[in-house]
C-alpha cells in the first residue's frame, strides 16, 4: 500500500515537471519569432576620457542610502563602477558605503571615510546633505560632494558641493515617447482624442518630483496637444506596494499611460499585469516587463564622478553647483521598445536632442503651458535654502520666455502647477 | 496492515529534557556552537562571494574596532539598542507580548523633535531639556499604555494592538515631517543647537552613561524590589499571581507604563542627543531587535550588554565587509543570520537532549 503510494506521487511529480517544461518551452519559441526588442539607446552613456595623472594615494569616497535593490542607488552604483574601471583604480581607491540612513549615521560614515584617507567624499540622497556639511566643516581639507542637495550656493564653505543633472530634458524625451504613443492609440481608434491621459506615480509634492513630472508632460503635450495627467503621490522614494497601489488607482482612473519617479518596481508591475505601457526612470526595465516598457530616462552620474576627480588631481576648485546636461553625457535614455513604441519615435526624439543641443527647444517654454488659463511672464522661486519659512526669493523667468531650471543652482527649483495636470492626493 | 505497523515502529530519536549542566559544560557547547557557525559561514563566503574567509573575519573586526570612532560608534549602537532592550524587559518577563517598541520609541523621539521645534527659541536650554525629557516620556508610556488598559480591562490580544500602534506612530511621524517641512521633501533639518549637552566633546558619552545608569536600575528592580517579584510571578503564572493577592491587571498597567518611560527616553537620546531630527527610520528596528537582545541575555540586563554587543558588532562588522569587499549586504546578513542561529540554537541543546532509539534495528 505505501509502497504504491509512493510510486503514485513520484510519477504525478514526474508528470507535472515534464508537462511544465513543455509549456515553456512552446510559450518561449513563439516569442522569438515576433519580438524585435530594445533599439540603441538615442541618447546613451558617453565613454569616460581620462585625460589627467590620478596620484598613487587618492582616495574617494561614496555614500549611498541603499543598496543596488534599489534603482536609484543602482544608477549611482553602476556609474562609480564605469568610471572605476575607465581610470584604473582599484578598489582600496573607491570606497562604497551602501545602507547610510538620512540621520547621524552618514556623518558618521563621512567621518569613517575621512579616517580613511579619502579626497574626496560623495553621497547621494537629499537628506544626507546636512549631515555633509557637518563633516566638511570638520574636515577643510577634504572634499564634500552632493547630489540633489540646495545648500551649497549659500552655505559658503569651499569644499562643499552640490551636483544635479538638467534630467528635465531627459523626462522630456521620454514624454514625447509617451505622447507619440498616445497618437498611435487616437489614430486607431483605441482611444478619443479626449481620453489620452497619462497618470503618474510621484514620491513627494517637492520641485524634484514636480519638475521631472512637468516636463514629461510637456514633453508629450509637444505632439499630442490633447493630453491630460494625473499624479498620485506615496510619500516615500522606495515603498514597491505603495507604488503598484498608485499605478493600479491611476489605471482604473482611465489613465492609458503610466510613469513615475519612485524607485521602485512597483508601478511598472503594475503596468505589465494591467498592459498598460509605462515610461521608466534610472534605468530600462525591459527585461521584466517586456510587453508595456516604453524608455526610460535616467542620470548619468559617471561624467559628475570622472570631474571631480579630475579637479581634485589637477589641483583645480569643484564647481559649487554643478548640473550636467546632454552635451556633457549626464542626461541618458535607454533604448526604445521597438515592439510597442509608435511609429517615428525615434525621428522625433533625435529632432528633439538637436533643439537642446542648439539652444532652439526649451523644456519650459512659456508659451507651451498656462497656469491658471494664464501664461506665466513672472515667477519667484524658492532657490535659496536658508530661510526658515522657504519664501521665494528669485525671479526665474528668463527674459527670453522660458522658466530658467537648474540656472541658479543645480538642483530642480521648478514648483509651479500648470494647467492640465491634476494632482489627485496632495498630502505629500 | 498500518495499524502493526506502527506498534512495531520507534521513533528514530526523541528529545528530552536533561538535568542542569554545569557551567563549563554549558560555556563548551557555546564555544562549540560559535565555533561550528565561524566554519559554516567560511563555506558560505568561500560558495558565494569566493573571498578568503580569514579576510571576512578580520574585517568584521576592524568594522567594529578599527579606529576610536569606530568604536565610539560601536558603544553608542549598543547603548541605544540595549536601552531599547532595558524597555521591553520587565513586559516580555510578564510574558505581556510587546512588540511595539519601535513605535514606542518613535512617538518619544517624535515629542522631542516637537519641543526642540516649537519651543527651542522660545526657552532657555536647561528648561528645553526638561520639557524635551517629560515630553518625550509621556509619549513613550501613553502608546504602552493604550494597550495595556485594553488588555487589562477587556482581555485584547497585546501582540496585535502593540503591532498596530507602531504603523500609527510611523504615520504620525510622516503626517509630522509633511505638515511642518516646509520645502515638501519630507527631510527635517537636525536641530544642533538644541538638544542634550554634549560632555567633554565626546557626543555619545551622554547616552553611554544614562543607559549604563538604567541598566543598573532595571537589574535592581526586577531581581530586588516587590514589583519585579510581582512582575515574575504574573510571567510564570497568571493564577497563581491572583491566588496570592497579587492584582494582575495593576502590574500589566504599571510594567507597561515602566516600558514605555523606557521607551521614551531611548527616544529622547535617539533624537534630542543623537540625531536632531527624526524621520519614520530614526528607530531602525531596534524595537524588534531588542526583542532577541532580551529573551537570548534570558531578560538578565547585565547579560543583555553581551547580547546587544553581539549583535551590534555583527552589524558594524557586516556593514564593514559589504564596503570592503563590495559584496551586496544580503551576504553579511546571512553571515549575522547563520552566527544568530547557531547561538540560539545551542539554547536549546543546553536545555533538551537528543536521545537515539536503541531498538530501531530490531523492530526494522
Amino acid at each position: 500500500m505505501k509502497k504504491f503510494n509512493k510510486v503514485l506521487a513520484l510519477t504525478l511529480a514526474l508528470v507535472l515537471v515534464v508537462a511544465s517544461f513543455a509549456a515553456c518551452g512552446g510559450k518561449a519559441e513563439k516569442e522569438e519569432v515576433t519580438k524585435l526588442g530594445l533599439s540603441e539607446s538615442p541618447l546613451a552613456a558617453p565613454e569616460i576620457t581620462k585625460d589627467y595623472e590620478i596620484k598613487e594615494d587618492f582616495k574617494i569616497g561614496f555614500i549611498c542610502l541603499h543598496d543596488d535593490k534599489s534603482t536609484y542607488d543602482l544608477n549611482f552604483i553602476n556609474a562609480i563602477n564605469s568610471v572605476q574601471d575607465a581610470l584604473g583604480l582599484t578598489d582600496e581607491q573607491v570606497i562604497i558605503k551602501t545602507n547610510i540612513p538620512e540621520g547621524s549615521e552618514c556623518y558618521e560614515a563621512a567621518k569613517d571615510l575621512a579616517n580613511q584617507g579619502c579626497n574626496i567624499i560623495f553621497a547621494n540622497s537629499f537628506g544626507h546633505e546636512s549631515y555633509m556639511i557637518q563633516a566638511a566643516k570638520e574636515f577643510p581639507e577634504i572634499e564634500f560632494c552632493h547630489a540633489t542637495g540646495t545648500k551649497a550656493h549659500t552655505e559658503g564653505l569651499d569644499n562643499f558641493h552640490n551636483a544635479f543633472a538638467s534630467i528635465y530634458q531627459g523626462r522630456y524625451l521620454a514624454g514625447i515617447v509617451a505622447g507619440l504613443k498616445l497618437n498611435e492609440m487616437i489614430a486607431d481608434g483605441t482611444i478619443t482624442a479626449d481620453k489620452a491621459k497619462m497618470g503618474y506615480v510621484g514620491a513627494y509634492t517637492y520641485a524634484e518630483v514636480i519638475s521631472g513630472y512637468t516636463s514629461f508632460y510637456l514633453g508629450a503635450k509637444s505632439v499630442c496637444p490633447s493630453v491630460t495627467m494625473e499624479v498620485q503621490f506615496t510619500g516615500e522614494w522606495y515603498n514597491v506596494t505603495e507604488e503598484k497601489n498608485a499605478a493600479e488607482a491611476l489605471i482604473s482612473r482611465g489613465c492609458v499611460l503610466i510613469s513615475q519617479h519612485a524607485d521602485s518596481m512597483g508601478a511598472p508591475g503594475a503596468c505589465k499585469a494591467a498592459n498598460v505601457p509605462n515610461v521608466s526612470y534610472n534605468g530600462d526595465t525591459y527585461d521584466a516587463c517586456p510587453n508595456t516598457f516604453l524608455v526610460s530616462s535616467a542620470i548619468n552620474w559617471a561624467p559628475y564622478f570622472n570631474y571631480i576627480i579630475a579637479c581634485e588631481n589637477n589641483g583645480e576648485e569643484i564647481a559649487t553647483d554643478w548640473c550636467g546636461g546632454i552635451d556633457e553625457g549626464s542626461v541618458v535614455l535607454s533604448g526604445i521598445n521597438q515592439d510597442i513604441v509608435a511609429e517615428g519615435t525615434m525621428a522625433a526624439i533625435e529632432e528633439a536632442i538637436t533643439g537642446f543641443k542648439t539652444g532652439t527647444l526649451r523644456v519650459f517654454d512659456t508659451e507651451t503651458f498656462t497656469v491658471k488659463k494664464k501664461p506665466l511672464d513672472t515667477y519667484m522661486a524658492n532657490v535659496d535654502d536658508t530661510d526658515a519659512d522657504n519664501s521665494p526669493d528669485t525671479e526665474a523667468i528668463h527674459k527670453d520666455g522660458y522658466f530658467n531650471e537648474s540656472a541658479e543652482r543645480s538642483a530642480p527649483y521648478f514648483d509651479v502647477k500648470i494647467d492640465g495636470i491634476k494632482l489627485l492626493n496632495e498630502k505629500f | 496492515m498500518s495499524k502493526n505497523n506502527s506498534k512495531t515502529r520507534s521513533p528514530l530519536f526523541h528529545i528530552v529534557k536533561r538535568d542542569p549542566m554545569t557551567w563549563y559544560g554549558a560555556l563548551g557547547v557555546r564555544i562549540f556552537a560559535i565555533a561550528a557557525a565561524l566554519l559554516l559561514s567560511a563555506v558560505v563566503i568561500m560558495l558565494l562571494a569566493q573571498k578568503n574567509p580569514l579576510e571576512f573575519y578580520k574585517a568584521i573586526i576592524d568594522g567594529a574596532f578599527g579606529s576610536v570612532d569606530r568604536i565610539w560608534i560601536l558603544a553608542q549602537n549598543l547603548v541605544m539598542l540595549l536601552c531599547v532592550s532595558l524597555a521591553v524587559t520587565p513586559a516580555f518577563k510578564m510574558k505581556f507580548w510587546n512588540i511595539g517598541a519601535e513605535g514606542q520609541v518613535l512617538v518619544g523621539g517624535l515629542a522631542t523633535a516637537t519641543v526642540m521645534m516649537f519651543f527651542g527659541d522660545k526657552m532657555s536650554l536647561p528648561l528645553l531639556i526638561v520639557v524635551m525629557t517629560l515630553a518625550s516620556i509621556t509619549a513613550g508610556i501613553i502608546w504602552a499604555l493604550l494597550p495595556a488598559i485594553s488588555k487589562a480591562l477587556w482581555n485584547t490580544n497585546e501582540t496585535l494592538f502593540t503591532l498596530m500602534m507602531n504603523y500609527i506612530a510611523i504615520q504620525l511621524v510622516a503626517f509630522f515631517l509633511k505638515r511642518f517641512v516646509k520645502s515638501g521633501s519630507g527631510v527635517l533639518e537636525p536641530m544642533h543647537e538644541y538638544g542634550l549637552p554634549v560632555i567633554a566633546d565626546m557626543p555619545y558619552l551622554l547616552n553611554i552613561i544614562i543607559v549604563a545608569v538604567l541598566t543598573i536600575i532595571v537589574y535592581i528592580y526586577l531581581k530586588y524590589s516587590k514589583q519585579g517579584y510581582e512582575i515574575s510571578v504574573v510571567g510564570e503564572s497568571e493564577n497563581t499571581a491572583k491566588y496570592i493577592g497579587i492584582n494582575v491587571k495593576k502590574v500589566i498597567v504599571r510594567t507597561l507604563i515602566i516600558s514605555g518611560a523606557i521607551c521614551g527616553i531611548a527616544g529622547l537620546l535617539l533624537v534630542g542627543g543623537t540625531n536632531h531630527t527624526i524621520s519614520t527610520t530614526t528607530v531602525g528596528g531596534r524595537g524588534f531587535t531588542a526583542i532577541m537582545v532580551s529573551w537570548l541575555a534570558k531578560f538578565n540586563p547585565f547579560v543583555m550588554v553581551l547580547t546587544s554587543f553581539l549583535i551590534v558588532f555583527l552589524e558594524r562588522g557586516a556593514e564593514q565587509v559589504s564596503s570592503q569587499f563590495r559584496i551586496p549586504s544580503s551576504i553579511s546578513d546571512i553571515i549575522t543570520g547563520i552566527i544568530l542561529f547557531f547561538i540560539i540554537g545551542c539554547e536549546f541543546f543546553l536545555q533538551y537532549k537528543i536521545v537515539f532509539s536503541k531498538h530501531r534495528k530490531e523492530n526494522d
